[in-house]
């Protein structure tokens, strides 16, 4: 017997998710690829990919969902689609039982969003229109004080002496930057400072329940976000097992839902 | 969500009148302006319009012409002139869009009407600080630049309750603007003239009241985006017998569509209130992303604020006070929410969405904490979305659709 999938393909501006999940709602596969300028190309190969992953072939897949900034783009898989905060909260109802805040940082967007301990969707937020607290910020940072990304979060924690960034204008940010390397700051302790502004940025937007939950390619890549987050709101904060993920898994769920087989 | 389709908003019939109406005005103003047989006065739109009416002026409003430099997206392009001169990109942008405008000579005007070339010259200008400073930096500018005289009222703001001492002060500053008027018309002041106007426009605005109203009706036979356009006669020809008339046409034309069961929006499932200015750069995409997702914008704080139930023709001067001091933008936080409380109960309302208008904080009020009090007290959701009236700079389109179809999609999840 041939199986059935149910796929999720979440086209963000920075990068393309993919989650394929089966009618109990187990991942059995999942790709991450750079979004690029070619949105339907990035989601075949990205489709591709999780189904490998999973062992599946198109014609098992029982449904699809797209989501994401670039949706409208993967017509020729999903014909339902839904908005990235949407599948967010679906994911978030699914697999947490309480009232939860999911913080999603993502290349351009920050997202919170709220749900009650019924699952139900209470509030968003998006970011404004600016790259503070993004992804891209961090981007930029890494490239004024050229540093790869991937060091950053093992600078920070070596930090004993923070420097604090004060403004929300990606520019502005990087000519402070400039001006505390003149002033021999120590470059870990301007990393936490970046790191911290990216939080501080996110927790503005909102005002976070008891329960927090992180997600997103930044949170991805950066745990050192999650640790920060943590201190700053004096409670552990949650991340899933596939956090960059959760917004494509959301749709997959939805991709379930949609055919009626879900189990629940 | 289905697949996206175009769904745009039902055209209104009485739309040609109304066209054919503006067009008279705009080429009434002109002769005045350039035959000189008239003297023209340039107003703010709640400033004493039917002062200046009764004494023989054409009426130009430049509020009406900013909004024309938006809605033809012409304003993106003149704003950065005003800011070049020292105007920042961060005050209203009707002001720096009409300002470059005149710097770069043009004009949406000439577009739409042939023959008219520029904006009618003044005479003189008048503003009301009711809505805010800028009206009267604005004018100013003209001032020194055409060598006009810029008069008018400086308002109280903030206001809670409309009390006898705000009126007398806006009645005595209203009535000390009439010998200067006297002297640049050439005529004295006929106050039973006066007393009419200010009846007119009181008639006028209660069937602007009632067009307004006909969206209580579910579905509602129009759209917010139908009246930032309708409201045109309210604005420029409040105290004329022309609007009266054609308010009346587009009444009957909306109560026949309520009769029919006929909905601006087809399957309209969900009914938003638009608190703040439109975006008029993009009234046709937000029509139609609305008319998309099922949802119709039916009510707004900025299409009701033409609704003057003070105006009294026994009393114009304090009547005419009352009426601009008692308008939403004067009010305190605390009448505001109260006002919006009232909306949503009377068009039974399933979401607010709250346009933060870059360069207009006084018709941005999401900035104190209002969104967040009006939802923990009615349990309406509300939404906050960045932009701007005329500064497409500040507006980004991808934001905005994400937002307001999540917003949506979050309504029809909690029902
Ligand atoms: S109220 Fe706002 S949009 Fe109107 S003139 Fe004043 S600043 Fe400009």
């Amino acid at each position: 017997m041939s199986k059935r999938v149910y796929v999720g393909i979440d086209i963000g501006s920075s990068r393309t998710k993919v989650a394929v999940v089966d009618a109990e709602r187990q991942i059995l596969g999942h790709a991450v690829r750079k979004s690029g300028t070619d949105f339907s190309a990035t989601a075949a190969a990205c489709l591709d990919d999780s189904l490998a992953m999973a062992g599946a072939a198109r014609d098992e897949i029982a449904n699809a969902v797209s989501t994401g900034y670039g949706r409208a783009n993967v017509a020729f898989v999903a014909r339902e689609n839904r908005t990235e905060i949407g599948c967010l909260a679906n994911w978030g109802r699914h697999c947490f039982p309480e009232a939860i805040t999911i913080i999603d940082i993502g290349g351009q967007d920050n997202k919170i969003v709220k749900l009650d301990a019924s699952g139900r969707r209470t509030g968003f937020k998006m970011n404004r229109k600016c790259a503070a607290g993004t992804g891209a910020f961090l981007e930029e940072m890494s490239l004024r004080l050229d540093i790869p990304l991937e060091a950053m979060n093992d600078l920070a924690r070596q930090s004993l002496e923070m420097v604090k960034l004060g403004s929300y204008c990606t520019v502005f940010s990087a000519t402070e930057v400039l001006e505390n390397i003149r002033h021999g700051k120590k470059v870990t302790d301007i990393v936490k400072g970046i790191f911290y502004s990216v939080v501080k940025r996110v927790l503005e937007m909102d005002s976070p329940t008891e329960r927090v939950v992180m997600t997103g390619g930044v949170v991805a890549h950066n745990p050192y976000i999650v640790e920060m987050t943590g201190e700053m709101i004096g409670r552990t904060v949650l991340v899933p097992e596939h956090p960059q993920i959760a917004g494509a898994l959301g749709a997959a769920y939805y991709a379930l839902e949609e055919k009626g087989e879900s189990d629940g | 969500m289905a697949e996206e389709k175009k769904t745009a908003r039902k055209k209104i019939q009485a739309g040609d009148l109304m066209n054919r109406i503006m067009a008279d005005y705009f080429y009434g103003l002109n002769e005045a302006a350039t035959t000189g047989k008239r003297k023209v006065a340039w107003c703010t739109s709640v400033g004493p319009a039917e002062l200046l009416r009764t004494m023989g002026f054409a009426v130009h409003f430049p509020e009406n012409h900013g909004a024309m430099l938006g809605a033809t997206r012409m304003s993106t392009d003149l704003i950065p002139e005003a800011n070049a001169i020292g105007y920042s990109p961060d005050i209203c942008s009707y002001l720096t869009a009409d300002i470059g405008s005149y710097i770069k000579g043009i004009t949406p005007l000439s577009k739409a009407y042939k023959g008219i070339e520029s904006v009618p010259k003044p005479d003189v200008l008048v503003y009301n600080t009711n809505q805010c400073r800028d009206v009267q930096d604005w004018f100013a500018w003209y001032s020194r630049k055409l060598g006009v005289p810029s008069i008018g009222v400086t308002s109280p703001k903030n206001v809670n309750d409309v009390t006898d001492a705000h009126i007398d002060d806006v009645a005595r500053q209203i009535e000390a603007l009439v010998p200067a008027l006297e002297e640049i018309s050439g005529s004295k002041l006929d106050m039973e003239r006066l007393r009419e106007t200010v009846s007119l426009s009181r008639e006028c605005t209660e069937l602007w009241k009632k067009v307004l109203e006909t969206a209580t009706a579910a579905p509602a036979p129009l759209t917010f985006f139908d009246g930032t356009i309708h409201m045109g006669p309210a604005v420029v020809l409040r105290g004329t017998p022309e609007a009266i008339d054609y308010y009346k046409v587009l009444l009957a034309e909306l109560e026949q569509r309520i009769r029919d069961g006929v909905g601006a929006v087809d399957e309209e499932e969900a009914r938003i209130y638009w608190e703040g200015m439109p975006v008029w750069g993009r009234l046709r995409q937000h029509s139609e992303l609305f008319a998309t997702l099922k949802a119709n914008v039916i009510a707004s704080t900025y299409c009701s604020s033409w609704i003057f139930p003070a105006f009294d023709g026994r009393d114009p001067f304090r009547s005419m006070a009352k009426a601009y001091l008692e308008l939403f933008i004067v009010r305190s936080d605390a009448y505001k929410e109260r006002y919006i409380r009232e909306m949503l109960a009377k068009f039974r309302i399933d979401g607010i969405i709250y346009h933060d208008a870059k360069t207009c904080p006084y018709n941005s009020n999401s900035r104190y904490g209002m969104p967040q009090r009006l939802e923990a007290a009615t349990g309406i959701p509300g939404l906050v979305i960045s932009g701007d009236l005329n500064d497409l700079r500040c507006v980004s389109d991808e934001q905005t659709k994400t937002n307001v179809e999540a917003f949506i999609e979050q309504i029809a999840e909690g029902r």
